[in-house]
């Protein structure tokens, strides 16, 4: 009897100590994004009526001027985000690569701007980046340059969310990458001084493609982020979910609130909509996949 | 996706072999770049709670003020009386929510990692495979159909809405199964089987001891993530039980005139992370470096 308890103890228990994932997961990750795709098929709103209308909110989305707009915004503000806080990224790990005094406490100071809230950066930077007493426009009439009106334009409203990604991002992805750089062996370095390769010429042709992989991870990780962007541009806007009256900065993934959670309570449509930004990640990070392998070669 | 390396430190200067013994001497300019990036890191934060503790006249001033004030006090309070924001309330939920998702998060990852890393089951390789892709999964947009799960379940406006959709994550469990695989000797289970232990007792005994240290991290990263969390709550939450992101972002929309009470509130929301941030920095930096190496 003690026996036969403790062999089901050891073929059950296994099973027993992943379900609580898999069963989770199945009801509240698995189910919700498939059934985005079953939804965006009909008309179907807030009271629950639906019917079966095929691809009619696709074609529809392909036809609606601000669903476009909002996937301009969407993939600008991510580019103006990504490449340069990878980039920067990149530098400061390479200047954390060093022996030096201090190191915990730069390592932590990079680190902070990761532990405040999107809610707070929104906040925060929205005044850094006011009209008339930011401190944004402060510090570019020192240097003799006209007040910009952030929110107004395009550009303007991009750069100021871009700063704000960067800012709450770029220390993570340089901590990511120094522990990359910590597992590069050092006679790789060696070697190459003693041929007289620079600094700067064994950061690009040793640091750098042997970083891809983590390039790679830090690349899907900031797609993902930068393809759901929400709260800043929200928060820059003062809360309105159209994103400046003129859609200036208005997100994928506020537009998809707008149409399923505010405005006219369209599920169906809001679903198509979150389907395609899921193929859009999917693309984006497909791509990543491609020009990192392509570059290794 | 990324490999957890287990208990190994960054290598360190003068420790054996490895890049770090032979790195270059940081030049005055890397000092003066990095201490560019950390004062920019750190600016918003301390600019936060300068606004905080100014009258909300001061934001006009030329040059900006750069120095703390005295009106803290008086924007708190204010900030407290404020019946559209429910500012503690908010706090007080945000707390309780983030508390019991990152406890149910170490759990069920802690038992799930010892399960992949030390349990023989069929379809193990598989499963852990799975584990893995959801991963990459963004299933944030699988928002609509989850609001309606929520509806349905009358959960919507409610803390359980906010909390059993995320009691378990598919990075806790790897990242418990890549540390268990390392920290936890197969002998010790071996031995502990022989002298007659259940699975779980091995589990509560001899596993979970082992993986403290980063089950600690893991509690840690859950925390701060659930704490900072904004599109879901804004979603399913209510204004009258919010969370202390939606109680932010009430005073944000509401009240952006009057800065510093909003600011007041941003720092006070900021206050609890950066207690974490100074106590367990140094575990953190850890955690997420030894997480990252090797895809």
């Amino acid at each position: 009897m003690r026996q036969r308890l403790s062999r089901l103890d050891t073929t059950l228990s296994p099973y027993l100590y992943v379900a609580p994932f898999f069963l989770l997961f199945a009801v509240f990750g698995l189910f919700p994004l498939l059934y985005t795709a079953w939804v965006s098929l009909h008309d179907w709103n807030l009271l629950g009526g639906h019917t079966f209308v095929g691809l009619d909110n696709y074609g529809a989305l392909f036809a609606d001027p601000h669903f476009w707009n909002a996937t301009g915004n969407t993939v600008g503000m991510f580019a103006l985000s990504t490449v340069p806080q990878l980039l920067l990224a990149l530098g400061i790990a390479n200047a954390l690569h060093k022996r030096m005094r201090a190191r915990t406490a730069v390592r932590l100071g990079i680190l902070l701007p990761n532990i405040t809230s999107v809610a707070a950066v929104g906040i925060v930077f929205s005044l850094l980046f006011a009209n008339n007493f930011g401190l944004a426009n402060w510090v570019l009439g020192l240097a003799g340059v006209d007040p910009v009106n952030w929110t107004a334009e395009k550009w303007s409203s991009w750069s100021a969310i871009a700063v704000m990604v960067d800012w709450r991002w770029t220390g993570w992805n340089a901590l990511i990458y120094l522990a990359a750089m910590q597992t590069i062996p050092a006679d790789l370095y060696e070697a190459a001084a003693i041929e007289g390769a620079s600094a700067w010429r064994q950061f690009w042709r040793i640091t750098v493609p042997l970083l891809r992989p983590t390039i790679l991870f830090t690349a899907v990780i900031a797609t993902i982020g930068g393809m759901q962007l929400f709260a800043e541009p929200l928060l820059l806007a003062s809360g309105r979910i159209e994103g400046g009256s003129l859609r200036q900065f208005q997100t994928l993934s506020m537009y998809i609130y707008e149409r399923a959670f505010s405005r006219d309570f369209d599920y169906g449509y809001g679903s198509a909509m979150a389907w395609v930004l899921f193929l859009l990640i999917l693309v984006a990070s497909m791509v990543n996949f491609a020009l990192v392998r392509r570059g290794s070669r | 996706m990324s490999r957890w390396v287990g208990n190994e430190k960054p290598a360190r200067p003068g420790r054996g072999v490895g890049a770090a013994t032979r790195l270059w001497q940081a030049s005055p300019l890397t000092y003066l770049a990095l201490v560019l990036a950390v004062v920019l890191s750190a600016f918003p934060i301390y600019w936060t709670f300068i606004v905080a503790s100014r009258s909300n006249d001061a934001i006009n001033d030329v040059p900006p003020p750069l120095l703390p004030g005295g009106h803290l006090v008086d924007n708190a309070s204010r900030l407290l009386a404020n019946d559209d924001a429910l500012f503690l309330y908010g706090l007080a939920n945000s707390l309780v929510v983030s508390l019991v998702v990152a406890s149910s998060v170490v759990l069920f990852s802690t038992l799930a990692g010892f399960a992949f890393a030390k349990l023989r089951f069929r379809g193990r390789h598989a499963l852990l495979l799975v584990i893995v892709a959801t991963m990459m999964v963004p299933t944030q947009l699988g928002l609509i159909p989850l609001y309606m799960l929520m509806v349905e379940l009358g959960w919507q406006g409610t803390l359980q809405a906010v909390i059993v959709p995320f009691l378990v994550t598919g990075f806790g469990v790897f990242m418990m199964r890549q540390y268990a695989d390392a920290a936890v000797p197969d002998q010790l289970i071996e031995a502990a089987r022989v002298d007659g232990c259940s699975t779980i007792r091995i589990y509560w005994n001899v596993v979970l001891p082992a993986l403290r240290p980063a089950a600690a991290v893991l509690f840690l990263l859950q925390f701060m993530q659930t704490w900072n969390e904004f599109l879901w709550s804004f979603v399913v939450l209510d204004p009258d039980t919010p969370t202390v992101q939606m109680s932010l972002k009430a005073l944000a929309t509401a009240y952006y005139t009057d800065y510093s009470q909003v600011f007041a509130g941003t720092a006070i929301a900021t206050v609890p992370l950066l207690l974490v941030f100074v106590v367990f920095g140094r575990q953190i930096i850890g955690g997420i470096m030894e997480g990252a190496v090797k895809q």
